[in-house]
This record gives C-alpha cells, sequence and structure tokens, in this order.
C-alpha cells in the first residue's frame, strides 16, 4: 500500500508519455538516445546489424552479468572489440581496492582446504561426543563458512571488472558441479572453486579437467574417494572384514565421460564405465594429511586395480597412477569432448540451440588448440552468430544471472548477501546448491514459468523500493529506511536492453512503480 | 528358494501384516467424491517422480529369494519379523521398513507394486533416462513435450491453467507442452499473497506481460493460477474452521514431502478443477553408504512413505477417484558395490496406489535374482514397459481411448500390461 499512496505525487521527468523528446527536461545521455530509437531505429533492428549501443548492451549480457552504471558508454566508448580483448585477459584488469579489500577480509574463501576440513571435522567430533552446544557451534560454523563461500563469489560477480572470468566460473562450476550440501563437501567448496576452477576458467581444458579430478570435493562428492580394487582389504582388516572401501564404484567415471568430457551420446559403453572406474581406483585423498599438511591428493597404489583394462577400444596395460592421468589425455583431447564442450559454451554464450556451424568451427580450435579454453571463446565472440541481431535477448537469464543483474542495474552496495541467496533458492538455482553432477541448465526451458515470472517481480519490487536488507544483516544494523531506485538512473544503465514497448509503458505509470518495472520487466529475464 | 516354497515355509510364519479395518482415508464415500468423478476433472492422477533412481530393490526386496542377502550381505534388509527386517507383503516381497506408513494402505488394497518395470532404453545416465520417463519415448530426444502434457490435452472438458500442477520452482519435462500448466513453490508460499496482488503492481506488469510474444503465457497462466489457488486456500480455510474434529487443523507438519503432499491434497480437494498433479523428489543416487533398514536411503523414504499416506488421507473421500504413480528413472545394481551402495541398474519397481487399484499384489513378470536372471548379469530385466503401466491407468482410470492413448504414449511396442492393475 506504500507504494500506492505515494502514486498520487509522482512528478513527471523522464518517462514523459512518449512525445517530443525536445521537451524532457534534460534526461540522461543514453536515455535521450534510447528514447529516440523508439522512433523506428530499434524496430527495424531485427534484420539490420545491432548498432553500436545495442552491441555494447549484447556484449554486456553475455560476456558480464549485465550493465552497471556507465557500462554502456565505457564498452561504447573503447569498442566491444577492445572490451571482448580486455575480457579474455582478465590478468590485465585491476581489481578495484574495495573488492580486494572485501575479499581479503573473508575468511573460509581465504583458508587452505585442509584447515576448513580440519574445523569441520572436530566439530563433528565434538557433536558425537554430545558436547553441550556443539550442534549450535557446528550449525553456525557451517553458517559462515557458507555465507563467506556464496559472500566471495556473489562480490565478484557483481563487482568485478573481470567480468568474463566470473562468467566462466559459472560456466565451468555448473559444467563440473559439486553440490555444497554433502557431508564434507560444505568445508571443500571454496577450494574447489579457488583452486580448481577459477585459475583455469580461461585456461586449458586438461589443466582444468584435472584439477577438479583431483579435487577432494570431486573426489568425495562422486565417491571416486571410497572406489578400490574389487576385493581389496584395508590395512588393518582381516581379508573377508568389511571396510567402508572394498570394492569399485562406477560413479565418478560415468560423469566423467558423460558430463565432464565425450557427453551422454559420446560413443562408449557400460563396460567403458566399469573399465575407466578401474583405472582410476585408488584416486583419492587422505583425510589425516588433508588436515595436517592440506596435501589434497593421493594415489592410494593398494586399492588400485592392478589388471589390465580395456577401455575405449584400447589396451590399457597396468600403469598404477598413470592410468588415470592417460584417461584424462584421451578424454580432454576426444573429438566428442571438442564437440560436447563446444555445444555447451555456444549454447550459454549464444543460443538455446546453437548453430552446429559455429559449434563445429569451435571444436576444430578446441582440437587445434590442445583444449585452450581462451581461444575457443575468441572464436565464438568472433563468430558472426555470436553478435546476430538474432542472438540479442535470446538467451533467459538463469536465476543466478537474474538476481546478479539486478543488483548490478541497482548499483545498490551489496553488504549483506542473504537476499540474493534466498532469492536464487526460491527460484531453484541456490548457490552451491545442485544435488546431482549435471549442474544447472542455462535455457529458457528450463527456467522459464508461471511462478519463476511472479516471483522475479516480486524480487524486482522490493530491490527497487530499497526494501531488500542489503546493507547489512537485519539483526546486526539498524535498519535503514528503504530508499527507492532512481528510475531514470536505472533506465539510463540499461539503456537499450529495455524495449521501445516496454520504455512507452514504463514512460506512462507512476514514478514509484518505474523503476520495479525495468527490473521486472520481460527485457530484464532477458540478455 | 523358489517363490512358492517360501511362501509356504512363512504360512506359519510372523506375518506381521494385521488387518486394520477400513481406514480413515477409504472410510467415507460421500456425496462429493461421487459428483466430482462425474464431471470432467473428477478423475484425478497424481506422479511423483524420484530422480536420481531409487534402489527398488531395497524398497519392494525379495527377501524370499535366496540370492538377495547373498548379493547385499551388508545392505539386504533382514526377514520379516527379524530385527530392522522388511514388512511382509505377499511371502515373498518384503517393503522397506521404512515405508511402514504405507502398510495400511496396502492392507487396504489400495497399492501395488510392478516389479521389474522401467523404460527399454537401456541407457544408465539419469538425465536420459529421466528425459525419456518424462518424454514416453524412450531413445528420442527430440520429443518436444512431456507425456503428462499429452494427456491433459486428452482429458475432456475445458482447460485450466490449474488442470495441471507441479509442486517446486521449475516446471518439469514431464509437464511441458502446449497445455498450460502452473507451478507452485514448495512450502507455505504457495497459497500466500504476492506482489502481483497489489492492484497498482498489478496493473503496472500486465501493460508490461500482457500479449508479450514470449512471456506472455506464463504470465497470464501464473496470474490465473495464483488466484485459482488463492480461492481454494481461502475454502479451504473456511471448511477448516468449520470441520468439527479437525486435529491436525493449523499444526505445523513436518516440512518436505509430507507437508507439501498435505498442501497438495488440500488444494485438489478445494479446487475441482486440479486434475494432474506431479511431485519430484530427489537424493536417491546412493551410491555410498545407503544403509539397510536404517541409513540414506531409509531417510529418504521415511518421509516419502509419511507424505503418500498423508496425501491419500487429506484427500479424504477423493482419493477414491485418485490414482498415485510413483516411479524412478531406472533401478540400481542387484549387487552392493565395494561401498555399501549400488551403481546404476535397469528395472525398477514402480508403485501405484488409489481407490482404483487393485491393489496388495506385487505385479509384473518377475524372475527373480539369480545370476542368469540378470540383466547384463548386473541388474533386473524391465519385463514390464513403464508406459504399459501408464497407459492403463490412462484408459481405465482416466477413461482415455485408443487413439488418445496412441499420442500419449506414441510407438509403444508392449501393448496393455498383462494384468488388471486397475477396476474397471
Amino acid at each position: 500500500m506504500r507504494i500506492a499512496a505515494a502514486c498520487s505525487g509522482y512528478k513527471r521527468k523522464v518517462f514523459t508519455n512518449p512525445g517530443p523528446i525536445m521537451h524532457l527536461p534534460f534526461p540522461s545521455r543514453s536515455l535521450l538516445l534510447a528514447l529516440c530509437i523508439c522512433g523506428g531505429g530499434a524496430a527495424a533492428a531485427d534484420n539490420a546489424a545491432l548498432s553500436p549501443d545495442q552491441q555494447a548492451v549484447h556484449v554486456l549480457n553475455r560476456v558480464a552479468f549485465g550493465p552497471r552504471p556507465g557500462d554502456i558508454e565505457r564498452v561504447t566508448q573503447m569498442g566491444v572489440q577492445n572490451y571482448l580483448d580486455e575480457q579474455l585477459h582478465p590478468e590485465t584488469i585491476a581489481y578495484p581496492p574495495e573488492l580486494t579489500a572485501r575479499l581479503a577480509a573473508l575468511v573460509t574463501p581465504n583458508r587452505k582446504a585442509g584447515d576448513v576440513v580440519g574445523e569441520y571435522v572436530e566439530l563433528q567430533k565434538q557433536v558425537r561426543d554430545e558436547d553441550d552446544g556443539a550442534r549450535q557451534r557446528r550449525r553456525a560454523a557451517l553458517m559462515a563458512v557458507a555465507e563467506e563461500t556464496a559472500e566471495a563469489r556473489l562480490a565478484r560477480a557483481i563487482d568485478s571488472p573481470r567480468q568474463l572470468e566470473e562468467v566462466m566460473v559459472d560456466f565451468w562450476y555448473n559444467h563440473f558441479n559439486v553440490f555444497a550440501g554433502k557431508g564434507i563437501d560444505r568445508a571443500l567448496v571454496a577450494s574447489y572453486e579457488r583452486d580448481a576452477i577459477r585459475p583455469n576458467a580461461l585456461g586449458n581444458f586438461r589443466t582444468l579437467l584435472g584439477a577438479t579430478a583431483h579435487h577432494p570435493a570431486m573426489l568425495f562428492y562422486l565417491d571416486n574417494f571410497l572406489s578400490t580394487a574389487n576385493g581389496y582389504t584395508p590395512a588393518g582388516k582381516r581379508p573377508g572384514q568389511k571396510g567402508k572401501a572394498t570394492g569399485l564404484n562406477e560413479n565418478y567415471a560415468r560423469e566423467l565421460m558423460e558430463l565432464h568430457t565425450l557427453g551422454v551420446d559420446g560413443g562408449y559403453s557400460q563396460q567403458d564405465v566399469t573399465e575407466l572406474a578401474r583405472m582410476l581406483t585408488g584416486w583419492t585423498y587422505d583425510q589425516r594429511a588433508l588436515i595436517r599438511s592440506n596435501q589434497t591428493f593421493k594415489f592410494d597404489a593398494p586399492r588400485h586395480d592392478q589388471g589390465s583394462k580395456h577401455w575405449l577400444g584400447r589396451e590399457v596395460a597396468p600403469a598404477g597412477e598413470a592410468e588415470g592421468e592417460m584417461a584424462l589425455d584421451v578424454l580432454a583431447r576426444h573429438p566428442a569432448t571438442a564437440r560436447n564442450i563446444s555445444y555447451q559454451l555456444a549454447q550459454y554464450f549464444v543460443q538455446d540451440e546453437p548453430n552446429p556451424a559455429l559449434v563445429d568451427r569451435m571444436a576444430r580450435v578446441f582440437i587445434a588448440s590442445d583444449g585452450d579454453i581462451r581461444s575457443v571463446m575468441r572464436v565464438l565472440f568472433a563468430s558472426s552468430q555470436f553478435l546476430a541481431p538474432d542472438a540479442a535477448g535470446a538467451k533467459f537469464k538463469t536465476p543466478y544471472q537474474f538476481v546478479v543483474s539486478a543488483a548490478r542495474a541497482s548499483a545498490t552496495p551489496v553488504k549483506n548477501v542473504g537476499p540474493l541467496l534466498a532469492t536464487m533458492t526460491q527460484l531453484g538455482m541456490p548457490l552451491y546448491g545442485c544435488q546431482t553432477p549435471d549442474g544447472y541448465k542455462n535455457t529458457q526451458q528450463a527456467w522459464l514459468n508461471p511462478d519463476a515470472l511472479t516471483r522475479r517481480i516480486s524480487f524486482a519490487t522490493a530491490l527497487a523500493a530499497g526494501r531488500l536488507p542489503l546493507a547489512g544483516k537485519p539483526a546486526m544494523v539498524t535498519p535503514a529506511p528503504a530508499i527507492a531506485l532512481d528510475p531514470e538512473r536505472v533506465a539510463a544503465t540499461l539503456g537499450e536492453a529495455i524495449s521501445p514497448r516496454t520504455r512507452g509503458a514504463i514512460a506512462a505509470s507512476a514514478e514509484p512503480l518505474r523503476a520495479a518495472m525495468l527490473l521486472g520487466s520481460p527485457d530484464f529475464m532477458q540478455r | 528358494m523358489q517363490r512358492r516354497s517360501f511362501l509356504h515355509s512363512l504360512a506359519f510364519g510372523a506375518s506381521i501384516l494385521v488387518p486394520v479395518g477400513r481406514s480413515a482415508w477409504a472410510a467415507s464415500s460421500s456425496s462429493i467424491s461421487s459428483n466430482s468423478a462425474a464431471s470432467p476433472t473428477g478423475k484425478k492422477l497424481i506422479v511423483i517422480m524420484l530422480r536420481g533412481a531409487v534402489d527398488g530393490l531395497n524398497v519392494v526386496a525379495p527377501v524370499g529369494d535366496e540370492n538377495y542377502l547373498r548379493l547385499r550381505p551388508t545392505i539386504g534388509l533382514a526377514l520379516p519379523g527379524m530385527d530392522g527386517g522388511a514388512l511382509d507383503l505377499d511371502g515373498y516381497f518384503g517393503l522397506h521398513p521404512a515405508l511402514a506408513a504405507l502398510q495400511p494402505l496396502w492392507a487396504e488394497k489400495k497399492l501395488a507394486f510392478i516389479h521389474a518395470s522401467g523404460s527399454p532404453d537401456s541407457t544408465r545416465s539419469h538425465f536420459d533416462a529421466q528425459d525419456y520417463m518424462e518424454s514416453a519415448t524412450p531413445g528420442r530426444k527430440n520429443t518436444p513435450d512431456g507425456w503428462l502434457n499429452r494427456l491433459v490435452a486428452a482429458l475432456p472438458g475445458a482447460p485450466t491453467p490449474s488442470r495441471a500442477l507441479s509442486i517446486g520452482p521449475v516446471m518439469p519435462r514431464i509437464l511441458r507442452g502446449p497445455m498450460a500448466a502452473m507451478n507452485l513453490p514448495n512450502g507455505a508460499g504457495a497459497t500466500s499473497a504476492n506482489v502481483l496482488d497489489r492492484k497498482d503492481i498489478g496493473a503496472a506488469f500486465d501493460q508490461l506481460y500482457a500479449n508479450h510474444e514470449r512471456f506472455g503465457r506464463a504470465y497470464q497462466d501464473g496470474k490465473t493460477a495464483h488466484a485459482e489457488v488463492m480461492a481454494a486456500a481461502a475454502s479451504a480455510a473456511a471448511a477448516a474452521a468449520q470441520e468439527m474434529n479437525a486435529a491436525d487443523r493449523g499444526a505445523p507438519l513436518p516440512n518436505g514431502f509430507p507437508d507439501d503432499a498435505a498442501r497438495l491434497a488440500t488444494l485438489m480437494r478445494n479446487d475441482p478443477k486440479m486434475q494432474v498433479a506431479f511431485v519430484d523428489l530427489g537424493g536417491w543416487d546412493t551410491h555410498a553408504g545407503q544403509g539397510n533398514a536404517k541409513g540414506q536411503l531409509a531417510n529418504r523414504l521415511l518421509p516419502l512413505g509419511q507424505g503418500l499416506a498423508v496425501l491419500a488421507k487429506k484427500l479424504g473421500p477423493m482419493f477414491d477417484d485418485t490414482t498415485i504413480v510413483v516411479m524412478s528413472e531406472f533401478g540400481r545394481t542387484a549387487r552392493e558395490n565395494g561401498n555399501g551402495g549400488t551403481d546404476h541398474g535397469h528395472g525398477n519397481v514402480m508403485w501405484v496406489m488409489g481407490g482404483a487399484v487393485n491393489g496388495g499384489q506385487v505385479y509384473g513378470d518377475w524372475q527373480g535374482v539369480g545370476d542368469q536372471a540378470l540383466n547384463e548379469g548386473r541388474d533386473l530385466p524391465v519385463t514390464t514397459d513403464f508406459r504399459a503401466v501408464l497407459a492403463q491407468i490412462a484408459e481405465r482410470h482416466l477413461a482415455l481411448g485408443d487413439r488418445q492413448l496412441a499420442k500419449i504414449f506414441p510407438n509403444m511396442p508392449q501393448g496393455a500390461a498383462p494384468f488388471k492393475l486397475i477396476q474397471a
């Protein structure tokens, strides 16, 4: 009702009903431009190439999580190509000192994997010993770990000038998904993202694949840490006495081929799954060594299946740990992998059903460059499909993209990421919360549904009204009076991301509704 | 041991089933029930999908097969009557003890199982197998719609967005297609007012979304469905206020599936337009440490069984006009793996309950779990195509004809299931 009551006294400013632009009382540059295009320029854009401003919006929607204030102007000025080149080399882009300081102040994202696991195991032990308050301490500690891990991710996604790096982290984390709600992975996902995913996000695919394969978060998540030769008896156990790890587990081997590399139609059989699982027996971690000296991987030779294997049409002579490394080499260089990864990248960055010729071209570069992700991305960005007018806005934002892009467009400082995380959860995409190894999809079919639109509009309305407690946890700070977003500023930030039709409807609406209408508009649902 | 001799040996054994008489949910066959059954949306179908491949051999366990415990020395369920033992079903099969809440339904003959059933496609990929089970076109990936959406299209009467609903934040593959469907969030949010209920905000967004080419339909479906759900919730509240004996009125239910099941039943009873519902539950991919009578699988089964019992009970007389199917993309290996878990398998067990179900039986062409009987030496064969079960429900419960069945389940190789699961 608050907004309704405020309606009566709204002032007409930029969103005057579509009429002669000359009479407007000095709108910002991009909004003026945007309104000019209402006249007919954008309508004709279906067939024509994208205008420079439209290109800037499009690139910011794909290579970044949408525009922040001033981004469109900046990209237009430096040129789209220069922006893309810059983004492909994140190491050349300086972090703002405030972001660096914020990330440095977080505890978990800066701790060694072993230290976080050590704390986790100790708290579990105390819970087992039924120490008073241990449960509460454990819950609080786990909550802090989860919150800090999420804060590090979202602070970067919203504020990092290395936006492509953040977009690639989102892509690769989903590709090599690990569910943070499973046991010890609660303590490991921060390290997994920091040590395995992020450093390789634009690097070499084989290196990235190897980093995930060796990381305890993945070893635990897909059970390979338990997988042993059939009949293996752990040291200290009598033969026949059951231990936890006394046989083969296929889980990781299957997903390694189905999801991480070849793809489900990549031409492997159930026998190939079993044989690969045998080759990977002994790939594990030693929890004590992890805690004591941050040793995150161990090849446990006694667990390894010493027999020879027959995998993907080749004979594999017994070679211990090297069998698994060989398998990763073969998988990383396999043409089916090149196609699968290229398809997924094209789907994420271009459109839900990507052009086969584009996928082919990317796959060829994938192979020729020996899996250099940056080279593959360069081909994608240079393709006619990427900047084609029908690609602009073609993707429906995932909940993650929607929430992060709204935070960016709003330019609201986000000290408390809680409301953003809660919204992602409500929308079906809890951060680090995908239980299954396929990760979250990024297609319209997966995310567009009646309830989702209502919820997104609800979030947009609260954000625009300044009612989300983003300034700090409500319990810790005195709730600040809600400061509504300035709709002119939001409109200027989004520029041509908002269509003439939507601008017209917003212009005809009461001012207090306008910022919500922008962030909840059909135009803002897509990228 | 053969099934017959086992039955024999159990004849004087401790069968723990006690006849309980007609239970509360089956007791009243009120006029509401028969009235609503006569309307085009009177016959209801609820599909529960267990994503991740539930271990059917520990849900309906062949405890009477001498091979069972040999294959599953640590995770196998003990014989009925023993500590942590299975709950006897028919002297050969035993129900997982965490599903005790379903025993009365079994005794009432309102619950049946179809063992060694599933998709004929041999994939052991969760994602492909789920896709096939939801499109009902195994082996064909480009089917654009889900079978439940095609089924809604075939039903008589005028469609409304709330005719088919799903619980959860995303629209499942099975409901995808040209017919409108709605999804309700989990938890209490489903029946509370939303931002678009505020007149000025609703009007503002109507302008943006009305007739919008890309999002207009989803937006409008959301509004219509929300209005219906709010109306149903309001009449449910009014009904509850009048109910004399509503012991659980207003009491918070356990979180998760029992909670959602109760809400679903209440909505269905109060919105006669709702006819088809879908719920999916995850967390069944038990590769390690799945446990036996207790443990990971038991912890998942417990709320499922409770929720299904709540659903049956809360539907009240409507349960007589409802069929509930529980299915999962494939089964798991007959042999436990080295980590007290099971890997991806093939055949599984389907669960069917409802007023028209010829229950109290385990159906299917069961060949045991001896080495020779296993598919590829590792898991159950599929001797009943899941579509044959679904088609029989569509035909006998929802009264759909052959031509409609052929549209919902195209190119189905197997004809009618060789058993009468559903009373005519």
